[in-house]
């Protein structure tokens, strides 16, 4: 990875749109990149819009707000109506195809169709879309691999959770195979 | 020739800018005998309030730090959780404890912040030219309340200790006068229990000392002694208000 | 060097303060600042140290002039509208000579305003915010690393000079997680003679106090103050300089909108227009010096705020008006974007 790679995930809150950037921001810290996460907050605790913005770059970063993605991950329909003409030309757009049914329109980038919500419910792992999705993400993105991804989860796993690290690496897994 | 009567350790040699007749004298007086007895002199840091004893740093030969109007107790606060051992009291008026710093006051008492507060109770603004003060009471003429308080306009005075009787965390509330000998005694074993219980940990403490305004009452000092008698007392009852210490104590 | 962790910049702050020896804190929730809170809440008590949500704001900036008297490390945190309420006692501080850290995570404003990021508390900051002639030392981080540096830089220039100095992010820089280094090996530590520790019946009584009823006095006391303010302005500026030796455009930006400026200047640099930043590390004491410098060299300024112009009062003093001065700003939460910082580059660098 010679650039940086800018990467937004939106999506309702509840669905760990920030612990899945926090994940990859820590893998990319444990690879010695500059990395950035910047959380959207707003008044409500539960449910809302989420999103979050991450950069993992070789050179110092800029601004850590991300407005033009090269990576964008849309895990619902209002996320992907609003973002999905920010995306740059060539860049990535991951859906979760059980949660959104519309097609991507443009045909200047690379589209993902995940059904992570569907892959999570059957795998009995109902809150882990988000780690499925990112498997994918880890996959199709030049530069990303699933290298660390151990490491990763023991950072932003906190320290009372750590049974779930297994659980977690199995959800990126099975994105990964997708 | 034998000494039977000196100015306590615990007050300085500066002249008291306070008016003839006024009380704050004694009760600065009571504070000082208090802290001489104890011996805590040394260890003891005062926090001033907004008010007549704004200047109250000059007078006792503690430590002392000035607050702003009303936030005294916050400051103390500050000051005896950055060291515990320290003595921390607070000397505040009825504008600054009853009005602008009514937070401060019940919230220092529902912490039990170990502290000791001296509540100068003259039911009036003295300092600014004798206003109506939270305490200032019905029907009685004040700068601002010209045709006297009238409670259906502007309300009822705060009793302070009636009203932190009700929170958990105050542990000692008496109400005491200095008009009289025997009040002046009675205000000095409550003075000095508010400190030991202070030097014992049992936490918030606080003295409400009913005092005069002989210039703002527009009486003459000993005028001033009788109304306290015959107009405070009555609607402010000395006494012990809370003690929660009183059982295991008998 | 110890190991960099991800963290947000409240708890950069947070900890950095802990490292530099304040085991001192009091604060009122308010977004987007309460991880700072949070934190504390946490380790004070393992550290022995004091955590307490004050019942106001007002309560909590008292609780620091408090501790603050007796010679300790003291901070609290709020956003905007609860600095606000803290002025009374900033001021107070001020008069007093007390040191402490106060940290605004800015909002949007006037009023209850929103709870996105802001830098619309400029004025507030830098002028002093209460009653009364004084600065505050206004230091202003632009990562998540400079939340904590600044942070120990902050305690050491308070105690350095007794006064309050002033970390001002905005819910942003509070927010967003960067790695970062918490090795604060050298903590100054400075002697305080005027605190209050208890005489011990070995000294006269220290009295910490700002009433002084002789305006003879006062005046005294405020000219000393100023003194001091002009070794401070004097001594203590710092800023970064961004590819400004050839630039033909300055672009002056601070905190946040310097990151999402240094975006802009390197898009801009790609299309040959010779553009560089002087990002004010110090909001007070301002940079007045290599901004000077900048207007014998450079044609036009841009300053890019997240407010109505406020840091641009500055600039335009500091280069005496020499040259003209742009704005480029969104208010109200908003953050200009890269797009948006390039256009106007291109704007003012383009026009003969």
């Amino acid at each position: 990875m010679s650039k940086a790679v800018n990467i937004l995930y939106a999506g309702f809150g509840g669905q760990g749109i920030l612990f899945a950037g926090k994940f990859l921001a820590y893998k990319g810290l444990i690879e010695e990149k500059q990395v950035s996460w910047l959380p959207s907050y707003g008044p409500e605790m539960r449910g809302g819009t989420a999103n979050c913005s991450v950069i993992i770059s070789d050179a110092p970063i800029g601004s850590p707000i991300v407005s033009k993605p090269d990576v964008l991950v849309a895990m619902n329909l209002p996320s992907l109506e609003k973002y999905e003409n920010e995306v740059v030309s060539g860049g990535k757009i991951f859906v979760d195809s059980t949660l959104i049914d519309k097609k991507v329109e443009r045909d200047d980038v690379e589209v993902y169709y995940i059904p992570a919500t569907q892959m999570a419910y059957d795998n009995n792992i109902k809150t882990l879309a988000n780690m499925i999705i990112t498997g994918k993400v880890l996959k199709e993105v030049e530069g990303f691999s699933m290298d660390n991804t151990e490491a990763a989860f023991k950072k932003v796993v906190s320290a009372r959770h750590q049974d779930l690290l297994g659980v977690n690496s199995n959800a990126v897994q099975m994105g990964y195979d997708y | 020739m034998a000494v039977v009567f000196e100015k306590p350790k615990s007050l300085t040699d500066a002249v008291l800018h306070y008016c003839p007749g006024c009380t704050h004298g004694i009760i600065h007086r009571l504070v000082a005998e208090v802290m001489d007895e104890l011996g805590i002199e040394g260890q003891t840091i005062g926090v001033a309030s907004v008010g007549c004893s704004v200047m109250a740093y000059n007078y006792f030969t503690c430590d002392f730090v000035q607050a702003a109007h009303g936030r005294a107790p916050a400051v103390a606060t500050g000051v005896k959780r950055s060291d515990p051992s320290k003595i921390v009291f607070t000397y505040q008026g009825d504008g600054d404890l009853a009005a602008i710093g009514t937070a401060e006051t019940v919230h220092s008492a529902a912490r039990r912040e170990n502290i000791t507060v001296i509540f100068v109770n003259n039911a009036i603004y003295g300092m600014t030219g004798g206003q109506m003060a939270p305490t200032t009471l019905p029907g009685q003429v004040t700068q601002t309340s010209p045709y006297g308080r009238d409670v259906n306009t502007v309300g009822y005075p705060v009793k302070v200790c009636e009203l932190l009787s009700n929170v958990d965390g105050a542990a000692y509330l008496e109400r005491v006068a200095v008009n009289n000998v025997k009040n002046i005694k009675n205000a000095k074993k409550a003075i000095k229990k508010a400190f030991q219980n202070q030097l014992e940990g049992k936490g918030f403490s606080l003295v409400e000392v009913i005092s005069t305004c002989p210039t703002n009452w527009g009486m003459t000092p000993e005028k001033a002694l009788q109304w306290v008698d015959e107009k405070m007392i009555p609607y402010y009852p000395l006494g012990v208000y809370k003690d929660i210490y009183a059982k295991e104590e008998d | 060097m110890a190991d960099k962790v991800l963290m947000k910049g409240n708890e950069a702050i947070a900890e950095a303060a802990i490292q530099a020896g304040c085991h001192h804190y009091f604060g009122y929730p308010i977004t987007p600042q309460t991880e700072v809170a949070a934190y504390m809440s946490k380790r004070m008590p393992k550290i022995g140290g004091t955590f307490l949500q004050a019942e106001s704001e007002v309560a909590a900036i008292n609780m620091v002039i408090g501790v603050a008297s007796t010679g300790k490390r003291v901070m609290t945190s709020s956003s905007s509208p609860g600095v606000s309420l803290k002025s009374e006692g900033i001021s107070y501080l001020a008069g007093c000579d007390l040191p402490a850290l106060v940290v605004n995570v800015q909002r949007g404003g006037p009023g209850l305003g929103g709870i996105q990021p802001s830098q619309s508390d400029y004025y507030q900051s830098t002028k002093g915010g209460g009653h009364g002639d004084y600065h505050n030392i206004v230091l202003a981080p632009a990562s998540v690393q400079e939340m904590a540096s600044l942070t120990v830089k902050g305690f050491d220039l308070a105690d350095k000079y007794r006064m309050v100095a002033m970390i001002l992010a905005d819910g942003t820089m509070g927010q967003m997680m960067e790695p970062v280094s918490l090795d604060v090996s050298d903590v100054k530590t400075y002697d305080k003679p005027w605190a209050l520790t208890g005489t011990e019946c070995k000294r006269e009584h220290n009295i910490v106090n700002s009433l002084y009823l002789q305006p003879e006095e006062l005046e005294i006391k405020n000219f000393e103050r100023y003194e001091k303010y002009k070794a401070i302005e004097e001594n203590e500026v710092m800023y970064e300089e961004y590819l400004m030796d050839d630039a033909e455009v300055c672009v002056v930006a601070f905190g946040i909108t310097s990151r999402v400026a240094k975006n802009a200047i390197n898009e801009a640099r790609a299309k040959g227009i010779k553009v560089g930043m002087i990002r004010p590390i110090t909001l007070w004491p301002f940079p007045k010096k290599p901004l000077a410098a900048a207007a014998d060299k450079c044609k036009a300024f841009i300053c890019v705020e997240m407010n109505m112009g406020q840091m641009i009062d500055d600039v335009e003093l500091a280069i005496r008006c020499k040259k003209p001065v742009y704005l480029c700003n969104r208010v109200g939460g908003m953050i200009p974007s890269p797009e948006e910082v390039l256009a106007k580059i291109e704007e003012v660098g383009g026009a003969e």
